[in-house]
């Protein structure tokens, strides 16, 4: 079985796919560079993928799932696909892509601060300003407009940002 | 170490579907009763704080919903278990049977939740049930800031002025008394030491929790939770507050029962 574009089917057409699929929360980042896609297994008539929540509850998480699904069967029509919500490995701020943080930095996001995801889950590791630089930053509230992200506060430039909680 | 329910026996799989009913139950309740504060609590910041952390309890419940159809195969999805159930049929801790109430009481209910839910999920972390495993390592990663705002305002609560502290005293004698509901034993939870489900006896967990809230409490100054009493109520015989509760959380379903989550 063939793809729209008439080669067979492998794990990096899908990636490359799905890499034209938007977090719905945060469209600057792809599901790809959220890190988010999990395992991907690709056969003569099945493609079937892993999708890892980002939190438990997430309300995006269906339509990220069903967006996932529509890409799938767009770039391989003949292929069963299925998209699975798995919690193994569980999705954490590391694997959020290089180019993904840089992307997230450009649009304000503070990008996920590196061993954030040892657990316990560090809280007051310093976290740069994404507008100015700065490292004297304050978290304001660790629940904010969404269940994957924190407010913090910037007091050299005085500016309130959003940062990708530690998970 | 299996996915399979079936792969359970008989007796296993039984007291592994009334844990995670229990669970669920807790979640359900907890984040229900949270949400109540979206758009009354003190701050603005805090019911930003409250609904985000409901919502994360619901997120939790529905997770553990769908796990518990799995094993119960009984023919009702995780809407059916969570909402077409009579106030009596639910079996969550009789700690999240009190009323609302006011900050404190949302304070010290938060607290001593959250720290008996850490130690319950903590035990889990080997679970030869992968499915519960996976989703019990996903929820703890979640858990650590719901504990830490709770330690963050008892604290504030206990060193703020004498009316803040008499209330969190106050709410701490009222729910002090049914903290270890959280925790009791489970019928039949033997089963579920030797499936491997949990890494030790409830009554095992009942000791680790208040080891590990031992310190907060006596830096404190605050009373420790009253020590377990009878495991036959502690998760039946429901309160008309949860009644009430119930009645607002079922009646989208009640009016709609194909609303979707």
């Amino acid at each position: 079985m063939t793809t729209a574009v008439g080669r067979a089917l492998d794990r990096a057409m899908v990636v490359a796919a799905l890499r034209d699929v938007p977090d719905p929360e945060i469209p600057v980042i792809s599901v790809v560079d959220l890190g988010v896609i999990g395992r991907i297994e690709v056969d003569a008539d099945h493609v079937r993928v892993e999708l890892l929540p980002t939190f438990v509850g997430c309300p995006a998480l269906e339509p990220m799932r069903e967006a996932v699904r529509s890409r799938l069967v767009e770039l391989a029509p003949g292929h069963e696909v299925a998209v699975a919500v798995v919690f193994d490995p569980p999705w954490t701020t590391e694997r959020i892509s290089p180019a993904g943080r840089h992307r997230l930095a450009a649009s304000g996001f503070a990008p996920p601060v590196a061993g954030g995801s040892a657990m316990p889950v560090a809280l007051d590791v310093p976290v740069p300003c994404p507008w100015c630089g700065s490292r004297r930053t304050v978290l304001e509230n660790a629940f904010g407009p969404t269940a994957c992200r924190a407010i913090r506060y910037c007091t050299d430039c005085r500016q309130p940002f959003e940062q990708f909680k530690p998970v | 170490m299996t996915s399979d329910a079936h792969d359970l026996v008989p007796a296993t799989r039984n007291a592994l579907a009334i844990l995670l009913l229990s669970m669920a139950d807790d979640e359900l309740v907890i984040g229900f009763g949270d949400s109540e504060w979206t758009g009354i609590a003190p701050l603005l910041e805090e019911d930003v704080a409250m609904s985000s952390l409901a919502q994360d309890e619901l997120g939790h419940a529905l997770a553990l919903y769908r796990l518990l159809a799995d094993v119960a195969e009984d023919g009702r999805d995780a809407d059916a278990i969570a909402y077409d159930r009579p106030p009596e049929g639910y079996f969550h801790a009789r700690l999240l049977d009190h009323p609302r109430g006011d900050w404190a009481t949302a304070i010290a209910r938060r607290y001593l939740y959250d720290t008996a839910d850490g130690v319950r999920l903590a035990a889990l972390e080997a679970c030869t049930w992968a499915p519960l495993r996976d989703l019990a390592g996903k929820i703890r990663r979640e858990e650590r800031y719901h504990v830490m705002h709770a330690e963050a305002w008892l604290e504030r609560l206990a060193n703020g002025d004498a009316e803040s502290r008499r209330r969190l005293l106050d709410a701490l004698d009222r729910l002090g008394a049914d903290a270890w509901t959280v925790l009791a034993p489970l019928p039949n939870d033997l089963s579920l030491l030797m499936a491997g489900i949990l890494d030790a006896p409830l009554t095992e967990l009942d000791a680790r929790w208040r080891g590990a809230i031992g310190p907060m409490f006596e830096r404190l100054g605050l009373p420790m939770p009253a020590p377990a009493g009878d495991p036959a109520g502690a998760r039946t015989g429901h309160s008309d507050a949860f009644r009430w509760l119930h009645g607002e959380f079922t009646s989208v379903r009640r009016l709609d029962p194909q609303a979707t989550w």
